[in-house]
């Protein structure tokens, strides 16, 4: 491990973290996958493959099938059939069981899932152990609750599921963002289609060993795996009930596109350019991690990621000089070393992309620090980076750059940060830091952003409703709120 | 003496508080079920829709800013200011030839949804905000506030009863909107403005555009500074693919029954936002 950072105060000490790297001896990755469909994988004999590869060496893993208009169809007639034959006669509580299930199978097997997932996508060992899995094992019990208690949601209202829903996930919480999909899906009596993203397919895969082992009724939950193609043959597919989808903007506005013709219920959680805003009299040892927190999580690899630093210019010197220091302490190396802060970048093609935006960002005169860490030879790697005297116009503060490229911007007032906050056309998170309960009512009470965390960062929870303002989208995942987009709700006729 | 000769009344836009004529000068006809000429009324452009989503937007903050208990005062004074008018606006859907009775019942269900809606204003929050019982030890809750600028495209039929029906839960929570009403019912909302403009509904805060709602779709659907269009009274033979353009900045669409009064009505128009503090000493 020895080309891997050694953090510059572990230098001054003299000392250094022994590498404490996860095993995946527990692994049992297939060589080749077919598509899960109405209970069972496909036969993979006529299969066109994908590979998907380890981005923290470049080392394949495992063959998918990347799934044809027509697999979409049969995995949509298995969701109809299986919402006709079994789902929809089923009572809440049954349909609870079957997600208590789930959430029990994924807390036995969490050590299993947590590596798979940092092999499959390069987050690091502890983000996928303490964030990922226990987050969606939290998932499916929270809303293995609501599956028999839907009326006190919607109290006077006629409700009713909407029947077969199609869900397109990211890459950067393969597994989260499955679970914050299927649960509340399922919980309201539809059966689904799930597409994982072609970067990131094996832990959906080995959910739906899960979803055998629990008997969840064949076909409740199908899994197409594939990229864009595939995506898209779900969002054109005529009968599919429901559209939910998580990914960029970009994305999520052509699928905008074809639902709003065909008047589709459609929710989306989408990009983000995250303010986070630190005041002169924010207790500053805790904004330091809050703020590295922000954007560091999972590489920057993260949609509501604190990428915007607003700081009171009376600290704006002292702030960004901690900053740098604590940035020089994160550890950039292989994902399954405990020790590791920030792993490898999903893909070539994200690698690329935060290449060229930091690269516009200097071009357009900003100034960029990185620490003078080493980074492994092969793999997709990222050193952390901020990026300092940034004008409001300058691509990298206006674009979602999704890597750890923490963007700095200064203000002298309230005013002035909420003015520059604001100015984005996304408005999905944000962040505030100050000791002054009342500011972070006035700052919170104005921020047009669909999550504000005060005095912390980055927290979730299946309780909490998540989901955006503007161009970060509609709809909310989690809580109560998050039970609505996936009914049909009229009103009770006196 | 003149009293033989009753003095008709100009159909106007009604923009930021004001009645401005349409800037392209144009207007169209609107005949009576008898087919005589009730008025020449101004003919809505897409710099009169400009116009009127920007004073929209720049009402937006203050109107949200008011106490909900202020909102809920300024839409009751409104429903005040219609039962003076009573006669006034049934007599106008009699013109039409909406009957006598229809045209009654039509007024006073108007003024209830007013009423309803006012009595709403420092309540929905309550039923549709939360505590969220997160597992750690932070206070976390999620507050609804409104989407901000909002196109209405309401029903042609019944008049008065659907136009009142979309804009009330509109604006009730803080929205401001621009609505776009065509034919006869234009009339209808045009009378409306005149109420508005006497309340204390503050300009801008609704805007009516007067015009071919077919032909100003694509560019409120378009605009980037309408969050969320109410399309509720789109003609449903019309071509949809207009409607692609509310992707250019994501935005709500909206349709529902027509004329139905209840709390889903306010929920269209809100976004949730969630809040998280950490709880400690």
């Amino acid at each position: 491990m020895s080309n891997f950072k050694e953090g510059s105060d572990s230098e001054d000490f003299g000392i250094d973290y022994a590498p404490a790297v996860e095993s995946t001896s527990l692994l049992n990755i297939k060589e080749k996958y077919g598509l899960f469909i109405n209970g069972d994988f496909l036969d993979t004999s006529s299969s066109k493959f994908f590979k998907t590869l380890d981005p923290s060496t470049e080392k394949p893993l495992a063959e998918i099938t990347e799934a044809s208009a027509a697999d979409v169809d049969k995995a949509v007639k298995a969701a109809r059939n299986a919402y006709e034959k079994y789902w929809m006669n089923m009572s809440g509580a049954v349909r609870a069981r079957y997600l208590f299930r789930i959430a029990r199978h994924l807390q036995e097997r969490s050590r299993e899932f947590a590596v798979l997932e940092t092999l499959d996508g390069g987050k690091p060992i502890k983000e996928s152990r303490d964030v990922d899995l226990p987050l969606a094992a939290a998932h499916f019990f929270y809303h293995a609750g609501w599956a028999d208690k839907l009326e006190y949601a919607f109290p006077q209202r006629k409700i009713e599921p909407h029947g077969v829903v199609g869900q397109i996930i990211p890459w950067n919480f393969p597994l989260l963002m499955a679970s914050w999909k299927l649960a509340p899906a399922l919980a309201c009596g539809n059966t689904v289609v799930l597409k994982p993203a072609e970067t990131t397919p094996l832990t959906a895969l080995l959910l739906a060993e899960v979803i055998q082992d629990v008997d969840l009724p064949p076909g409740v939950i199908n899994i197409v795996t594939g990229a864009g193609e595939t995506g898209s043959a779900l969002v054109e597919h005529p009968n599919v009930d429901k559209l939910a989808f998580t990914g960029s903007t970009e994305v999520g506005k052509l699928i905008q596109r074809s639902a709003v013709k065909r008047n589709l219920p459609l929710t989306l959680e989408l990009g983000g350019k995250a303010p986070h805003v630190i005041f002169e009299d924010a207790a500053l040892d805790q904004a330091i991690e809050g703020v590295i927190n922000g954007i560091f999580f999972n590489q920057g690899h993260v949609c509501c990621a604190g990428s915007r630093l607003l700081v009171q210019e009376s600290i704006a010197e002292h702030f960004i000089d901690r900053l740098q220091k604590r940035i020089d302490l994160l550890r950039v190396g292989n994902p399954l070393d405990k020790n590791t802060d920030i792993g490898a970048i999903n893909s070539k093609s994200q690698l690329e992309r935060i290449d060229k935006l930091v690269n516009a960002g200097i071009e357009e005169g900003a100034e960029v620090y990185k620490p003078s860490c080493s980074l492994p030879e092969n793999g997709y790697w990222y050193p952390p980076t901020v990026l300092t005297g940034v004008q409001q116009s300058h691509r990298v503060a206006r674009e979602e750059i999704f890597g750890p490229v923490l963007v700095v911007q200064t203000f002298r007032t309230p005013e002035e940060a909420l003015e520059k906050a604001n100015n984005t056309p996304y408005g999905l998170s944000a962040g505030i830091w100050t000791e002054k309960g009342s500011l972070i009512h006035w700052m919170a009470e104005r921020m047009r952003a669909g999550v504000i965390w005060a005095n912390t960062f980055n927290k979730f929870d299946p309780t909490s409703p998540f989901g955006g303002y503007k161009e970060s989208g509609f709809g909310r995942e989690g809580g109560m709120h998050g039970l609505a987009p996936y009914l049909k709700t009229k009103r009770k006729r006196k | 003496m003149t009293g033989n000769i009753p003095i008709a009344k100009t159909y106007k836009l009604f923009i930021n508080g004001s009645f401005p004529r349409s800037e392209s000068g144009r207007t169209f006809s609107v005949v009576d079920s008898q087919g005589e000429l009730i008025a020449n009324v101004s003919q809505a452009s897409r710099k009169d829709l400009r116009e009127a989503v920007r004073a929209a937007r720049s009402a937006q903050n203050a109107w949200a800013s008011r106490t909900a208990y202020n909102r809920g005062q300024i839409l009751y004074r409104v429903a005040e200011m219609i039962e003076s008018r009573k006669v006034e606006f049934s007599e106008l859907l009699k013109s039409f030839g909406v009957n006598s009775r229809t045209a009654t019942r039509e007024v006073e269900e108007s003024i209830q949804r007013w009423v309803w809606y006012a009595g709403w204003s420092d309540k929905y929050s309550q039923i549709l905000g939360s505590v969220n019982p997160v597992s750690g030890p932070y206070f976390n809750f999620t507050v609804p506030e409104p989407t901000g600028v909002v196109g209405i495209i309401p029903p042609k039929e019944p008049s008065m009863l659907g136009l009142i029906s979309r804009l009330v839960p509109v604006i009730v929570s803080g929205n401001t909107a621009v609505v776009v009403s065509e034919g006869h019912s234009s009339l209808t909302a045009v009378t409306i403005a005149e109420v508005l403009a006497t309340s204390d509904v503050p300009p801008g805060v609704v805007n009516i555009l007067t015009g071919d709602q077919a032909d100003l779709l694509p560019w409120i659907v378009g605009h980037l500074d309408v969050n969320a269009v109410d399309i509720s009274g789109i003609n449903q033979d019309q071509d949809l693919t207009v409607l692609e353009e509310a992707a250019s900045n994501v935005k709500r669409l909206i349709s529902r029954e027509i004329d139905e009064e209840s709390l889903e009505l306010i929920t269209d128009f809100l976004e949730m936002k969630t809040v998280w503090h950490p709880i400690g000493r």
